[in-house]
């Protein structure tokens, strides 16, 4: 008789590292594939529509790479705090403060035109992070539960952002409770002309590289992991804790605010109440698929953005309902977490015991 | 136990092992810190697989996949960590894992066992009192009897007597003569050589996962030839110089450190002086007031009353930086929760404390070459065994992890090192080498503050021992001039010295 067991491992092989992920996306892949077979569609078929979709032309893949743009900003957010083990649930909330203040400068009169990119791109920034530094102090101060703060708070900037728009900031020429259009000179440059490759997906693309930078190669990133692994082994060490946290948490709603910044400045030049589709929800995801390492985020994000975009021309082309997306980023989920798992144990086959001393007796 | 393999990533643990236990012996298990000890015994308990060999129980081959199997098997064990649950009774930890009779639980027939077994042994127990409020050897013989209950025949101890009192390794060793003379066979695995030599009847000695000596334990072994049978080569131990005590370098007047929520105080009323060139030792039941004392000696808690000064400077307002600033170093307690970072590089854990200095980092840019030659360095110096500065701290062992934070506290050539257990689980050869630290670090004219439950070691190093019972300071004595029943009785509140 065969057993299986699970038995820690001493270290980790590079390789596994680089192979799990994708064996997640794989796994999801097939697991989803019932689902498509259930819908009616033939699973091969269905899943060429949706790569089809996704990166079949030009003018697809740019709009695969613009849905991905707010989900890296966001999967970075959760990246760093998720590092410090601050568990900011809350980067949808501070990306809707991010996308407020970038859409209040960027209508502003007055300011000369080449200021309003850049000082949308501060005021986003500086919008999230003090929305997200809330919780941080709550919980450095009173030792709040980040997670139930973070994702509280969520709500409260969501209702408070409707009240804005159904009140003193609904669009006097609409009427809808949309805020007014931003500046045409404030919107972002186009970087790839008929298509809507807008400088927020650059925006994204350089943080993720310098957030990468800034966690492995900086005293603060230095400082932020070891808060993370061991917050006890940091405080003896003369680490201030409580101010690491802070700077992450600023770090992290910053990065979540520039997603809003990036979807107003870049897609939709005003505010509103679908401005995000789950976005700061969906980068916990995607900071778990890239095991919190910034750079794994991209493709991470690519991934998700890619299912998004090839599952509406899926369901055109299939039948397969477009709600599919939403499954296969849970199940990527899960799967995930299932193959981190065997990042820290091994399986091992196991015989009874009489089976090793046959085995051994042989050999004598 | 026949022929054991085991093979850890390609690394034998365990070579062709060969253990016999009799009915009714006490079996001593010795052996260096890696020696595959704890490896042996966690195979026998279930919680690894052998790669080969056989296990039998009474002449009958048997096949162990799980404690479960184990316990069914007859076979307990008493982990170093207890497994205890602090809040529930002493019956109900008992009860953990018994099968009950259709679902229910049998409250009165384990309390009915509990009892026989308790006056049959003397390992008698308040089974309705909470385990929080017991005495580690309480605790002990909480675990003890919760094996027993289960049926075991076998008992397996992991270093049982290093939390306790020697008074209290009296009663436990009471407690091993009645269970061996009713036939119980008991693995005993401790680095104390000279209680092992007391209460075992055989001895097996591993070295480097082999079995290199079974010896009866006949009266002609003493801890220092078992020493080098364990590490293969002679050792000499360490001679205390005397050294002329010289400045006060830490200074403690009245530190009070108040409870958490209207507990007592933690540390009540505590004056301290520790002069250049003197190791003063803290003796003391575990809990009595060393980690509060420890931790407003590191910067870590802010005394609610009292004053210190460090080298003639007065601290106001103590912080870890302030105390690094000012040359204490500290080694914690507990080592892995408290020292490193275990999923981390060795470079990451070493540098904790100086990652903000130059050249480690410029200008708030990490220099890998910089940390990792530095690391290679420590681990050249002070004979730290990992494959390299990048190997993930937690996958070191325990001798070479404490040898790593002793680096990590020396580099900063502090004034003042305070250690707390800082030899708990190490072997002989390592815990030389850490006592070696401490005297070099007197002969250079510094302090240390060793606070430790062994006392062996407490006699072996100190030049003064100072006893803390319920949060004070109750004595202070010069090494030479008391004794080991002398503290063991002032640790237990006996008796206050003058």
């Amino acid at each position: 008789m065969m057993r299986l067991r699970l038995e820690p491992r001493e270290r980790t092989p590079a390789w596994l590292n680089v192979l799990l992920p994708i064996a997640a996306v794989a796994a999801t892949l097939v697991l989803a594939s019932a689902l498509v077979a259930a819908a009616g569609a033939e699973v091969l078929p269905a899943y060429r529509a949706l790569l089809a979709g996704a990166f079949g032309s030009t003018f697809n893949s740019v709009e695969t790479v613009v849905k991905a743009a707010p989900m890296i900003f966001t999967g970075l957010a959760v990246a760093v705090a998720f590092r410090a083990r601050f568990w900011n649930i809350g980067a949808e909330g501070q990306l809707l403060a991010g996308a407020m203040a970038a859409a209040f400068v960027g209508g502003l009169e007055g300011l000369p035109a080449w200021v309003l990119a850049p000082s949308m791109i501060v005021a986003g920034a500086v919008a999230g992070g003090l929305w997200a530094s809330v919780p941080a102090t709550l919980k450095v101060r009173y030792q709040v539960d980040d997670v139930v703060a973070t994702l509280m708070l969520n709500f409260v900037m969501f209702y408070a952002m409707m009240a804005l728009l159904d009140g003193p900031w609904k669009d006097p020429l609409s009427g809808y409770p949309d805020s007014p259009d931003i500046r045409m000179d404030a919107e972002f440059p186009i970087l790839l002309e008929r298509t809507r490759l807008h400088l927020g997906v650059a925006l994204a693309l350089g943080c993720a590289l310098l957030v990468w930078l800034l966690m492995a190669r900086t005293t603060l990133g230095f400082r932020i992991r070891a808060v993370g692994e061991n917050a006890r082994a940091a405080a003896r060490s003369g680490i201030r804790i409580n101010r690491v946290v802070l700077v992450t948490a600023l770090l992290s709603g910053g990065l979540a605010g520039l997603a809003g910044v990036g979807e107003v400045a870049g897609m939709h030049f005003q505010v509103m109440a679908s401005l995000s589709p789950g976005y700061g929800y969906t980068g916990i995801v995607i900071a778990m698929l890239a095991r919190l390492n910034p750079l794994g985020v991209v493709p991470a994000a690519l991934f998700f953005a890619a299912v998004a975009t090839g599952s509406e021309t899926m369901s055109r082309q299939t039948g397969v309902p477009v709600f599919l997306a939403d499954v296969i980023q849970g199940l990527a989920l899960i799967s995930m977490l299932v193959a981190l798992l065997f990042s820290h144990y091994r399986v091992r086959m196991q015989a009874q015991a009489a089976h090793g001393v046959a085995k051994r007796l042989g050999a004598h | 136990m026949r022929a054991i393999d085991k093979r850890f990533a390609g690394v034998a643990a365990n070579r062709d092992v060969d253990l016999t236990l009799n009915a009714g012996e006490v079996l001593g298990l010795l052996g260096e810190n890696g020696a595959g000890k704890t490896t042996l015994m966690n195979i026998l308990f279930g919680l690894y697989a052998a790669d080969s060999g056989s296990i039998r129980i009474a002449g009958e081959p048997v096949a162990i996949h799980s404690p479960a199997d184990a316990l069914a098997n007859r076979v307990g064990m008493v982990h170093q960590h207890f497994h205890l649950v602090p809040r529930h009774t002493v019956l109900e930890n008992i009860m953990v894992g018994e099968p009950g009779r259709m679902g229910l639980l049998d409250t009165a027939g384990v309390r009915a066992r509990v009892d026989s077994v308790g006056a049959q042994y003397g390992l008698a127990l308040d089974a309705d009192a909470r385990v929080e409020s017991l005495s580690v050897g309480e605790q002990q013989r909480v675990e003890i009897v919760k094996a027993l209950v289960r049926g075991a025949r076998i008992l397996i101890l992991d270093e049982p007597t290093s939390v306790l009192t020697p008074q209290q390794s009296e009663g436990l060793f009471d407690a091993l003569r009645a269970l061996t003379a009713d036939g119980v066979g008991i693995i005993f695995i401790s680095h104390k050589l000279r209680e092992v030599l007391a209460i075992t009847d055989r001895l097996a000695i591993m070295r480097r996962g082999q079995m290199v000596a079974t010896l009866d334990n006949d009266g002609s072994h003493d801890p220092h030839t078992l020493a080098e049978l364990m590490c293969g080569h002679s050792i000499e131990s360490p001679a205390r110089q005397p050294v002329h005590s010289g400045r006060a370098l830490l200074e403690l007047s009245g530190v009070t450190v108040a409870g958490a929520r209207g507990r007592p105080a933690a540390l009540e009323d505590a004056s301290l002086s520790l002069r250049a060139g003197e190791i003063v030792g803290v003796a003391g039941v575990s809990g009595n007031g060393q980690r509060a004392l420890a931790d407003v000696v590191a910067g870590l808690e802010v005394p609610s009353g009292g004053h210190i000064r460090v080298d003639g400077e007065p601290v106001d307002n103590p912080t870890v930086r302030r105390m690094h600033e000012l040359g204490i170093a500290s080694v914690p307690e507990d080592r892995i929760g408290a020292g490193i970072l275990a999923a981390a590089p060795l470079w990451h854990s070493m540098l904790l404390e100086r990652i903000g200095e130059r050249p480690f980092s410029r200008g708030g840019l990490l220099n890998f070459t910089a940390m990792r030659w530095w690391t290679a360095e420590q681990m050249r110096r002070f004979d730290i065994r990992a494959p390299g500065p990048d190997a993930r701290t937690g996958t070191l062992s325990g001798g070479n992890i404490q040898k790593a934070l002793i680096a990590r506290a020396l580099a900063f050539n502090p004034l003042v090192l305070v250690a707390a257990q800082p030899t708990r689980g190490l072997d002989v050869a390592a815990r030389d080498f850490v006592h070696q630290q401490f005297l070099d670090l007197r002969r250079r004219e510094r302090a240390v503050l060793l606070i430790s439950e062994d006392l062996e070691e407490l006699f072996a190093v100190c030049d003064r021992i100072v006893v803390m019972y319920e949060g004070r300071l109750v004595a202070s004595l010069e090494t030479e001039r008391t004794s080991t029943t002398e503290i063991g009785l002032l640790m237990t509140g006996g008796r206050e010295a003058a």
